[in-house]
């Protein structure tokens, strides 16, 4: 357009073209004010590691289990009644089943890529609660869930337990043998609930188990009512990741005030974009070569028939070890009732307690050490020996039932009886977890303190001089001042001290009567601290081996004991 | 508070710590020594570099266009009626295998084209505390008193408490509304369909059982006569309570307790574990014991299938069996217990 608007209306100025993209953004922002999102979001900066995609990985199998679930509701049907089987699974037809059963097995057989959606649902199922898990404990080990990201934590925390449900309630609909008993289990643990057990068990199945009801539940429990606290959870995460921004591991440059890394746009619009399609694609080949759940192979539910080696998705399996475990003399009578422990307190009790434990752990470990200041920079696990032999203790904990949630397939396996591997396993989940704890606690100091030989003696050079005097040293070099920093930049802590009873004005202090516990717990957590390496201790060092620097060419030096050590050196040079 | 010590200010307690006199002019801690220098790319520096990445970008992109086409070829290429498992298998590789590569042809092309295209210059944001001023703290603060105040609600207790009680019960149609989700289980969990004169069948064929057909060694699974899946019963439900198995010991081995309930040898029992309800399927003919799968719960058929190992408590119950006038295995009463897993009024 030439023309220049008439006089009669009012001059807007067109100084330069607006081009399709200049009107849509700012249709946009004169609606949603989108510039000043995009200027305050655009640019935003993540730091950069490996370990942030865990998180990254869960989300996008969490889309991906939303984009692949939609598929397959449009060709389930959540209803237990019977029907004769007739699809074209050739062994099946005749059968008796559930229309849940006929309508996974149609998905399977008749539908195009149904299958294929079937395995990416499943395995993006295992890969969710499995990352999930990871980037939990990614979280828990560099101390990313300090203040102010607590809440986060348990967001994460109640996700996690979620998931865990989610996934149980998904891999039950299809009502084939192997989920039909992982129900009967359900219900089971349900009905040993005291007191109100058996009413809660028929109101759950509507009831006798498994009764019609079930399955219709459970499918608006599994595509409804669950993925939407899980969506509104992970926003809710998404969300106070942004406000606190993100973590970042101690380097050069980095500090508790800042963030470093690269800009949203274009750069993690770019990877992280990116990753989401490599994911997906991941777990379209998996889906596209691997096979899982074949509920054709299974048969329909049936409470009488039963596969050996029955075996949950892995993520229940430390339950199933754990009820494994017990012994039957756990269930008692009181006063004419029964009380199954031998149910309760592997099913509900213990994951509870793990769950409890794991949402209180960031004040746990607040008011043991006291520290309540806000963390950005994310530890080196070996920089918190305690937390870090705690996390691999409930590892340990953790792996322990969840081996022998599979004690038949290793019994099968390996040639052993099963009552041993069950007797062992009950022994290991007392004594390995706290053995682990020492141990892993143990080599942290060990790194720590290699960390502090490093900083105050160097790198070796392999350079070997003897002086006049026959004494044979190898020249040390400083470590140049970025490499350094890593293995110095952390805190240091020290056990609470017992305060006298008096304070200066000889008035009683006052005390609360958690100071003893208190004191116990901190001196735990730092009784045996390692601390970095200061500025003056490092001075001290150089100057100990000061009256060789001469020799050493401004590096420092440190005497080697035996000669041996000298014909060990490649490069030995005695005349130097 | 624990001293949070930054860089040695109280070594001595800390053996293996050396104890350090800070001389003057020292500092506490080591200082930050800041970003380091960038270092550019191949691809920044060399112009060949940079024109080969966008090469190997543009290629993954357009492998996901090739995938796209192969994923719909796949699609159509098998029609899946009446699909032969080879079918069905080649089909699923197909068509997963190009979404494969739609999917991870786009991912890996960005993710390239990032790396080493765009710019790799590490940016700095400030911080800032998560926590508000005092003196935004103090407004919100006021701003709550003051809402609070023009409420009224502490100047009506009036109020406050009816509203106290209304929200403290309003929530109990929520769960009484749920009542109805369920019967009662009155005694549903104990009764089964065994009754005196129920005749054995096989599961799955129906046929009656004769005596003379159960040798040592074997076990039969059965149901009582009259449960299929046309009948007026709630199939699944009485069977998964009365499903049951026979198995011949050789006299001398069936328990004393056991004898009046067997019949030759042959005794029954409900093989519906009595810890979570599994099938006691598993027969160890050595042994004579049946091992529920599920949690390994083992049970001795000499001592009437007493638990032996794991977490099981109670022993399955015993069917009483007999034969009637033409041979056949019948129930001669209803099963000796409560069969499946244990609940509170169980007693």
């Amino acid at each position: 357009m030439t023309t220049t608007a008439p006089a009669s209306r009012p001059a807007v100025p067109r100084a330069t073209k607006r081009t399709t993209v200049d009107k849509l953004a700012d249709f946009a922002d004169s609606r949603i004010g989108a510039a000043q999102i995009v200027k305050g979001s655009a640019r935003k900066i993540f730091p950069d590691h490996w370990s942030f995609m865990l998180g990254e990985v869960a989300l996008y199998s969490f889309v991906i289990l939303l984009l692949s679930g939609v598929f397959l509701t449009f060709f389930y049907i959540p209803s237990a009644g019977l029907v004769q089987y007739d699809g074209a699974y050739e062994p099946l037809r005749g059968q008796w089943v559930s229309e849940s059963y006929a309508s996974t097995v149609d998905i399977s057989w008749d539908v195009r890529g149904g299958l294929l959606m079937r395995q990416i649902h499943h395995w993006a199922a295992l890969i969710f609660v499995a990352a999930t898990i990871v980037h939990m404990a990614r979280v828990f080990f560099t101390g990313a869930f300090r203040k102010p990201r607590e809440l986060n934590w348990v967001i994460g925390a109640l996700l996690a337990l979620l998931a865990v449900f989610e996934g149980f309630a998904g891999y039950s609909l299809p009502d084939d043998l192997l989920s039909g008993t992982g129900l009967r289990i359900a219900s089971a643990i349900i009905l040993a609930i005291p007191i109100i057990g058996s009413y809660m068990s028929f109101w759950v199945f509507g009831g006798q188990f498994p009764g019609e009801s079930f399955i219709p539940r459970l499918y608006t429990i599994h595509v409804l009512l669950l993925p939407a606290i899980m969506l509104a959870l992970i926003a809710a995460h998404l969300f106070l990741v942004v406000l606190h921004k993100h973590t970042q591991y101690p380097g050069p440059g980095r500090t508790n005030k800042n963030v470093v890394g690269y800009p949203l746009l274009p750069v993690y619009a770019a990877k992280a974009g990116g990753f989401f399609f490599i994911v997906f694609g991941v777990i379209a080949l998996m889906a596209a070569t691997m096979q899982i759940n074949p509920i054709w192979l299974y048969g329909p539910y049936d409470p009488s028939p039963i596969t050996a080696g029955s075996q949950p998705d892995w993520y229940m399996g430390f339950l199933d070890g754990a009820v494994r475990m017990m012994p039957g003399w756990l269930e008692f009578q009181i006063g004419g009732y029964t009380l199954s422990g031998q149910t309760l307190i592997p099913a509900l009790i213990l994951p509870g307690l793990l769950t409890g434990l794991l949402v209180m752990y960031p004040w746990i470990e607040q008011w043991a050490t006291g520290d309540r200041r806000e963390h950005h920079l994310l530890d080196r696990p070996r920089n918190a020996p305690t937390r870090t032999g705690l996390g691999v203790m409930g590892l340990t904990f953790y792996c322990i039932l969840w081996a022998n949630g599979g004690n038949d397939i290793i019994a099968t396996e390996f040639n052993l009886s099963i009552n041993d591997i069950t007797w062992f396993t009950r022994i290991f989940l007392i004594v390995l977890p706290p053995l682990a704890f020492v141990i892993t606690k143990r080599i942290c100091l060990g790194l720590q303190r290699r960390d502090r030989e490093r900083v105050l003696h160097g790198k070796e050079t392999g350079e070997v001089f003897r002086l006049e005097s026959g004494e044979t040293l190898e020249r040390h070099e400083p470590l140049p001042e970025a490499e350094r920093w890593l293995l110095v930049q952390h805190d240091g802590y020290t056990p609470i001290e017992a305060a006298s009873a008096t304070d200066a004005n000889g008035v009683r202090r006052p005390g609360t009567p958690f100071d003893g516990v208190k004191r116990r717990l901190s001196r735990f957590y730092f009784g045996d601290a390692v601390l970095p390496v200061t500025p003056a201790e490092l001075a001290a060092a150089h100057a100990v081996q000061g009256g060789h620097e001469a020799i050493g060419n401004g590096g420092t030096d440190h005497a080697i004991s035996g000669s041996a050590d000298v014909a060990r050196t490649g490069a030995t040079r005695l005349d130097h | 508070m624990t001293q949070i010590v930054p860089g040695g200010a109280s070594h001595d307690e800390f053996p293996g710590n050396d104890v350090v006199p800070r001389p003057a002019g020292v500092p506490d801690r080591f200082e930050n020594p800041g970003l380091p220098e960038h270092r550019p790319r191949l691809a920044d520096i060399d112009r060949k570099a940079a024109r080969r990445a966008e090469l190997q970008v543009s290629l993954f992109f357009v492998l996901s266009s090739a995938g796209t086409v192969l994923t719909i070829v796949g699609y159509f290429v098998f029609k899946l009626d009446g699909a032969s498992a080879t079918e069905l298998e080649a089909s699923n590789f197909l068509i997963g295998f190009g979404l494969f590569l739609t999917l991870f042809g786009i991912g890996v092309g960005a993710v390239h084209w990032a790396k080493t295209l765009m710019p790799d210059h590490e940016m700095i944001e400030e911080r800032h505390a998560v926590e508000s001023t005092p003196q935004t703290k103090a407004d919100a603060a006021e701003i709550i008193a003051d809402g609070i105040d023009e409420s009224g609600i502490r100047r009506r207790p009036l109020i406050l408490a009816s509203l106290g009680g209304a929200l403290a019960i309003a929530p109990l149609p929520a769960i009484v509304l749920l009542k109805d989700t369920g019967p009662n289980p009155g005694d549903s969990l104990r009764t089964t369909l065994w009754a005196n004169g129920v005749r054995l069948v096989q599961d799955p064929t129906r046929n009656p059982v004769r005596a003379s057909d159960i040798v040592l060694g074997s076990i039969f699974h059965v149901l009582p006569e009259g449960l299929t899946v046309e009948s007026e019963y709630d199939y699944l439900e009485e069977k998964a309570k009365a499903a049951a198995i026979v198995i011949r010991l050789e006299v001398s081995e069936v328990a004393e307790e056991a004898r009046p309930g067997s019949y030759a040898g042959l005794v029954a029992y409900s093989k519906i574990c009595t810890h979570m309800g599994c099938s006691v399927a598993l027969y160890e003919q050595t042994t004579q014991h049946l091992l529920c799968p599920c949690h390994q719960s083992t049970f001795d058929l000499r001592q009437n299938c007493k638990v032996i190992f794991g977490p099981a408590k109670r022993a399955l119950p015993q069917l009483p069996i007999g034969v009637d006038d033409e041979g056949y295995l019948l129930a001669t009463g209803g099963l000796a217990g409560t069969p499946g897993p244990s609940f509170w009024e169980l007693g």
